[in-house]
């Protein structure tokens, strides 16, 4: 992996106002980066799908505590790390199908698929009742260089 | 986030306005739901030129209401939604299940 140039980290409640929190946070935070407006959406995307799956099935019945840590390399790369203690994945590759949801009715079950499209890399890792970690990471175009690094 | 519901004739016209994600579904999709009961349209036009932000949470939107009118031979149709909307529903397909334009001007027509 590349340099670190700059992180952040972030802890907070699964409640459901958080999911806009999150991603506004980290949209913030890559701003220094200068990305472009497609490049600060498709993250903030990804960042909602990521967190209101914690919410929604992580702890599905619970309240539990939703980690945040965001990272920016040296060249552009921004890595994401979305962990909870929830309840896990049972069969990831299932959960990472296009249109499987274990909630039916109004979740579209592409949370995974949206993840997937909008960032260059992702990488899901889980056991049951232990929790999920979720990794993401986009190389950002860098129109006005590498502006992170005077900082 | 909000929702303003217009009715017209057979045509039940939800504007939806700020952003549409899993926190904020579930207030819209009752009022149009509401709306779909009262009126029984023959089409529903969900109207996103004011949404700002929009996950996956919208495609279920758009897919609960699909489903939802499923059999009563009512249409759905989608409009105004920006690059950022339209990439998230592409995603999903939605254009099998409704139509969407992007530039809302077959909304006046539609609605008139």
């Amino acid at each position: 992996m590349k340099k670190l140039l700059n992180e952040f980290k972030l802890r907070m409640l699964s409640r459901s106002s958080n999911e806009s929190f999150a991603r506004v946070a980290a949209a913030s935070f890559i701003a220094q980066l200068d990305p472009t407006i497609e490049e600060l959406s498709d993250i903030k995307t990804a960042v909602s799908e990521a967190v209101t799956n914690c919410i929604v099935h992580a702890y599905k019945e619970e309240l539990g505590t939703i980690y945040i840590w965001t990272r920016i390399f040296e060249g552009g790369t921004v890595e994401i790390k979305v962990r909870d203690y929830g309840c896990g994945i049972e069969n990831i590759a299932k959960a990472m199908e296009p249109l499987y949801t274990t909630l039916g009715g109004e979740r579209a079950g592409l949370g995974f698929a949206v993840m997937q499209s909008f960032m260059d890399k992702l990488t899901v890792t889980s056991a049951p009742s232990k929790g999920t970690c979720v990794t993401m990471s986009k190389k950002l175009s860098l129109r006005m260089g590498d502006n992170a690094k005077q900082g | 986030m909000s929702v303003r519901i217009e009715n017209k004739g057979d045509v039940v016209t939800a504007y939806l306005e700020g952003e549409l994600d899993h926190h904020n579904a579930k207030a819209i999709r009752e009022d149009v739901d509401a709306a779909l009961d009262r009126h029984s349209p023959g089409l529903l036009v969900l109207d996103f030129r004011e949404i700002t932000f929009m996950d996956s949470s919208g495609i279920g939107l758009v897919m609960g209401r699909y489903k939802k009118l499923q059999g009563t031979g009512a249409q759905i149709h989608i409009t105004g939604t920006s690059p950022p909307i339209y990439k998230v529903m592409q995603i999903a397909g939605l254009s099998k299940l409704a139509n969407i334009d992007k530039g809302g001007k077959t909304l006046e027509k539609t609605a008139e």
